[in-house]
């Protein structure tokens, strides 16, 4: 499957978010190991180079850890997961609250909206 | 390292480049685009050695590239100048024999991974498998620098997604670079570093993708487009 990328942001930090994602969902498990980054780029239709780059960045968010020979893993650390979907979920909020304060909807007004959605 | 210093190219009284300069290091994905016209197919006829420039250099590891230099550099051409009389099959056989560095094994590997049939002739082959065949040929070659004029053009959305995982399979990019010249920059532009845009035989912008999407908040298209606003 090759993914389409929304425009505005760089592709890495967009497979970074795909990856942390796939975390949240259960879809990746703790010390999973992580396709080569040949595959990973095959895959998803995206330059080597800029899966190394993902890679790197999710070793240094201490989202997965490489071991030499056998490659990379997700991490066995569940307290940073735990952190992750904080993480995640504070940007989901900070995301939000930009769009409605561009529409000029209140905070008060956009939770009881959303109290009432099922 | 590949390298043009003030590059120009006339044909008859026509001037097609102009003072092209740039370098090309090992271990890019590098995307030329630009109008119809702009001169890319001539760019990289140059860079191949298939074309002399009428003034300034281009260099190959600090040696001036000429059709010898072949045997670093492999070139795709954009027209079925291929024969279409052989089969795939004859088509790797004759490369092997042009080229040392041609591993037929390889190639069929990639065509099998392309899931093109190696036994038709080249000319009852669909505009698809055609393309699929010609780069499962040049991919076959294992050179430093691919110089690839328009690979995914005409072919349905299909083929090109093919194409370019194969390309992403079977090049090694920290010993290879690929230059490439498109017009489906929308669907090229994951796999590439850098993007060089020339316009009227001139290279108006050179710049990594990512920092496109970093600094200006836009896809390549969209940043592409800008330019020519300007111009």
């Amino acid at each position: 499957m090759t993914i389409d990328f929304s425009r505005d942001k760089p592709i890495y930090s967009q497979l970074v978010d795909r990856i942390c994602g796939d975390i949240l969902k259960g879809k990746l498990v703790l010390g999973d190991r992580l396709p080569s980054v040949r595959e990973y780029a095959v895959e998803t239709g995206v330059n080597v180079n800029t899966v190394q780059r993902v890679y790197k960045e999710l070793e240094a968010m201490n989202i997965t850890e490489t071991k030499r020979g056998q490659g990379t893993f997700i991490t066995t650390d569940e307290e940073r997961i735990v952190l992750l979907r904080e993480d995640m979920k504070n940007q989901l909020a900070e995301h939000f609250l930009t769009s409605i304060e561009a529409l000029g909807f209140s905070k008060e007004e956009m939770l009881v909206v959303l109290q009432n959605k099922s | 390292m590949l390298q043009l210093s003030n590059v120009s190219f006339r044909y008859m009284k026509k001037s097609i480049l102009q003072d092209v300069s740039f370098t090309i290091p090992i271990g890019q994905i590098i995307g030329l685009v630009g109008e119809n016209g702009s001169g890319k197919s001539t760019l990289l006829k140059v860079l191949a050695g298939l074309l002399r420039p009428s003034n300034g250099e281009v260099l190959l590891n600090g040696t001036p590239v000429t059709r010898r230099s072949a045997d670093k550099i492999a070139y795709l051409p954009d027209i079925d100048l291929f024969f279409d009389f052989y089969t795939g099959e004859q088509l790797f056989q004759h490369y092997a024999s042009q080229f040392e560095d041609f591993s037929y094994d390889k190639a069929c590997i990639v065509a099998e991974f392309l899931q093109v049939d190696k036994n038709v002739k080249l000319r009852q082959l669909s505009k698809g498998n055609r393309g699929r065949m010609k780069m499962a040929a040049t991919l076959g070659r294992e050179v430093p620098y691919y110089l690839m004029d328009e690979p995914f053009s005409g072919l349905d959305p299909i083929v090109r997604e093919q194409l370019i995982k194969g390309l992403i399979q079977f090049t090694d990019i920290e010993h290879q670079t690929i230059l490439l010249s498109t017009h489906e920059l929308y669907e090229v532009e994951p796999i590439l570093d850098q993007i060089i845009l020339l316009q009227n035989g001139s290279i108006i912008a050179h710049e990594e993708v990512e920092t496109i999407r970093d600094v200006s908040n836009k896809d390549a298209v969209q940043w592409m487009k800008a330019y020519y606003k300007k111009g």
